[in-house]
């Protein structure tokens, strides 16, 4: 470098990396700058960026107006929810936290970063100044319980056991608890809304396709042909036609093929229709599960003697669902995004709120803070599946094999 | 157990007729239950005086479209209303598959770009717009972005093109005295363009020495259009300007609120599905081709089109081929917003008559033709795409 060295001090050098190639100017010309057309991409994107960043700063915090979001705030969540039943919802929020603190604590991983995004998610709330008094004890109580379950979960005996047997029967319990059936008084399925609403019948339209589509993906790989070209007929119908007509089926049709004086109600007409949608992707995803295993797997099981169903439980689909999981959760994803489509025929979720919230002459053309507020509950939701779809797949190792 | 000569297995034990039974054993519970429910429904139909048939598409629709592609008025019967709006499901389709492959593939290629910051860019549009309902996105679009745009007098005017909360006016093609023959030899160009194409690299093919196989197809393409240009001694067509008359601008085309809501909402979302599409199958192509490339000396450009890019479109056809049937499905999410596709026509139409049943049969069997129709076009390219095996 210099050129004065004298002869001890030369022998004593070691070459250092070129300075190019180091620190903060070395990584911005390796990528940013590391030719001439990339130079100008850079410059270019900068200037994207920054006028991008610039005007959202600017209306979120100058010009939106989120008066509309904070004081519809109860709304948005829960819908017309009778207020004195409120607590039960919040309790069906604290069992879910509970199991998500005991299973953060006993399983540790992907499971774990998503209830530290639950728990600071509550945690905004109670910071935020529109959530009533109550609704912030609710919070602070949800909060201890994820950490409480978080703590306890590894003590306790039998944890693994007890978690699994609370989130089978978690859904069971928070239908229970928010419709009342006769033991506390009851609040019927019409007046469910908002976000609640939404999970519900994106998680009735999961839970429920799953069983459907897995009949469905044996029945297509059956031998028997009847069957087979039922189930054919069925996925490849519902995979043609677009959801919204199903929803339109089953709001006009399902009351017309019911016998007289037999009405369903239109939420649970609506769970009907996504789940029977739902499963006909199901079933795809789960014969390509199915279609991923050897031969051999099949063989194996028939020559230690199982019969038919216990080689297909015990053998053929746990290891053909673990080969679609990240099939399987993205189709969830899609699922509880269409879930927006039941505000189209009639329903109040977290979309239908938003559409009644702003025809409030109130708050009259305040449409761009409603809808990126919703906006951005959907996407906190679907990113964290998508975030922990990603993780479970590394974690299991598909496709690496 | 004693007689085991003349035992033959009793037929709930043979394992021939076990299936047979299952299966009609199927097939009457789904009879029972479809007929059970069919009949129900009659029932129903018969009480309110109905019968299924599809006469009523013959009725005058009496609701009005603004948008179609045809001629139509309210007094036109129900059969063209609908027909109106399958060519708008149409339209919105081939032309938001044509821009979301665009963006998608630039966005996808981005994503591979050595540039930190595209790379991260083209990251955070495909995380946002993938994470969010459509549905949600299309309000937005309409609901607050085309409808928030100032009045037609105050427009936002590039040119000759006006953005308006009526929506945007563009310049126009009209068709002139010429037209027909333009067309009409631009297509025999086309033609001459292919078979000299074929013809000259065969013989290059054959002979081994250079026959320009290119520079003859667009030669003769140049050729056509220029004598094209003699015999009308015009430009193709006319082109017409958007002029601000009294309340709204005349000439020109104008594409309303709707159509650009949903085109600009299902071009943006269906986007970044193609744009991880193409992103993984870049990836899919293993490195060692791109470096034997690389070592016989071939340009990047080159590697880019003749060895990357067809061994990745062989991973990329069949994926992509579901995000545009799950566009064209999707564009039925117009009828949130008011543009005439097919399920709002049919929508309306139902409403109107209380044809529940016919009207959602026509959409089914619309949809499915759709369907069928474009996975039977990208098959038959997938299939020219494929590697032809020894």
């Amino acid at each position: 470098m210099s050129s004065s060295l004298k002869p001890e001090e030369s022998v004593k050098q070691t070459l250092e990396p070129p300075k190019s190639t180091l620190g903060i100017n070395g990584w911005l010309k390796k990528n940013l700058f590391n030719s001439f057309f990339n130079s100008i991409l850079t410059v270019v994107s900068v200037l994207v960026i920054y006028f991008i960043l610039k005007g959202s700063i600017t209306w979120v915090f100058t010009t939106a107006q989120w008066a509309v979001v904070t004081e519809n705030y109860r709304l948005f969540m829960v819908g017309q929810y009778t207020i004195d039943q409120l607590w039960r919802v919040w309790t069906c929020l604290g069992f879910v936290s509970l199991l998500f603190g005991l299973s953060a604590g006993i399983w540790k991983g992907t499971i774990r970063n998503l209830s530290i995004v639950l728990m600071l998610l509550y945690l905004v709330h109670t910071i935020v100044p529109f959530v009533s008094s109550t609704g912030k004890m609710w919070l602070a109580i949800n909060i201890a319980i994820i950490l409480a379950g978080y703590f306890i979960g590894p003590r306790l005996p039998k944890s693994k056991a007890i978690t699994l047997v609370g989130w089978f029967i978690s859904f069971p319990l928070i239908i229970f608890l928010l419709n009342g059936f006769g033991v506390f008084s009851p609040v019927k399925t019409n007046i469910w809304g908002g976000l609640l609403l939404t999970l519900l019948i994106s998680v009735v339209a999961i839970l429920g396709s799953f069983p459907i589509g897995i009949l469905l993906a044996l029945g297509r790989t059956s031998k028997l042909p009847i069957i087979k070209y039922f189930c054919i007929t069925y996925i490849e119908i519902i995979r043609g036609i677009p959801l919204i007509t199903v929803f339109f089926m089953a709001q006009i049709m399902i009351p017309l093929f019911l016998p007289e004086g037999f009405e369903i109600n239109n939420v649970i007409r609506v769970m009907i229709g996504a789940t029977l949608f739902t499963a006909a992707y199901m079933a795809e995803n789960v014969r390509g599960g199915l279609q991923s295993l050897q031969r051999g797997q099949f063989e194996a099981a028939k020559a230690i003697g199982l019969n038919p169903v216990h080689s297909m439980a015990f053998i053929i689909m746990p290891q053909a669902l673990r080969a679609v999981i990240p099939a399987i959760v993205g189709q969830s994803i899609s699922m509880f995004k269409d879930t927006t489509l039941v505000a189209i025929v009639g329903l109040i979720d977290l979309l239908g709120i938003a559409q009644t919230v702003k025809a409030n002459p109130e708050f009259l053309g305040r449409h761009m803070e409603v809808y990126v507020f919703i906006a951005l509950v959907y996407w906190v939701i679907a990113y964290s599946m998508s975030y922990s779809s990603r993780r479970l797949e590394k974690s299991l190792g598909v496709g690496e094999r | 157990m004693a007689k085991q000569n003349n035992v033959s297995t009793p037929f709930w034990r043979d394992n021939r007729i076990i299936p047979i039974l299952l299966q009609i054993l199927f097939v009457i519970i789904v009879l029972v239950t479809g007929g059970f429910l069919i009949n129900n429904a009659l029932n129903g139909l018969a009480r309110q005086g109905m019968e299924v048939g599809f006469g009523f598409l013959n009725g005058t629709a009496s609701f009005n479209i603004t948008e179609a592609l045809i001629d139509y008025q309210p007094t036109d019967t129900y059969k063209r209303a609908v027909l109106v709006g399958i060519l708008n499901t149409i339209k919105v389709s081939v032309i938001g598959v044509i821009f979301a492959t665009l963006i998608g593939v630039f966005v996808g290629i981005s994503r591979l770009s050595t540039n930190w910051l595209v790379q991260k860019i083209a990251g955070l549009y495909i995380e946002i717009f993938r994470n969010t309902p459509l549905l949600v996105q299309i309000f937005i679009w309409y609901f607050a972005v085309f409808l928030q745009l100032p009045q037609v007098k105050e427009s936002i005017t590039i040119g000759s093109f006006h953005l308006s909360n009526r929506g945007a006016s563009i310049p126009w093609f009209e068709a002139n005295s010429g037209t027909v023959i333009w067309i009409i030899l631009f297509l025999l160009g086309i033609v001459l363009a292919f078979t000299l194409w074929r013809k000259m690299l065969k013989s290059q093919i054959t002979s081994g020495k250079r026959k320009y196989p290119f520079v003859w197809a667009i030669g003769s393409l140049v050729a056509s259009l220029v004598i094209a240009f003699i015999i009308t001694q015009q430009g193709p067509a006319n082109i017409t300007v958007p002029v601000l008359g009294n309340f709204n601008f005349e000439g020109g085309h104008t594409l309303t609120p709707e159509f650009l809501a949903i085109l600009i909402g299902l071009t943006v979302y269906t986007a970044t599905y193609i744009a991880e599409i193409v992103r993984g199958g870049i990836l899919s192509v293993s490195k060692g081709q791109v470096e034997a490339a690389k070592a016989l000396g071939v340009k990047s450009s080159t590697i880019m089109r003749l060895v990357i890019f067809p061994q990745a479109i062989r991973i990329i056809i069949p994926p992509v081929t579901s995000q545009y049937l799950n566009l064209t499905k999707n564009s039925s999410l117009a009828i949130a917003v008011g543009y005439a596709d097919l399920v709002f026509v049919g929508n309306t139409t139902l409403n109107q008559t209380g044809r529940a049943v016919e009207m959602v049969l026509i959409m089914i069997l619309v949809y499915l033709t759709l369907s069928l129709l474009t996975s039977w076009f990208m098959n038959y390219f997938n299939k020219k795409t494929q590697i032809v095996e020894r």
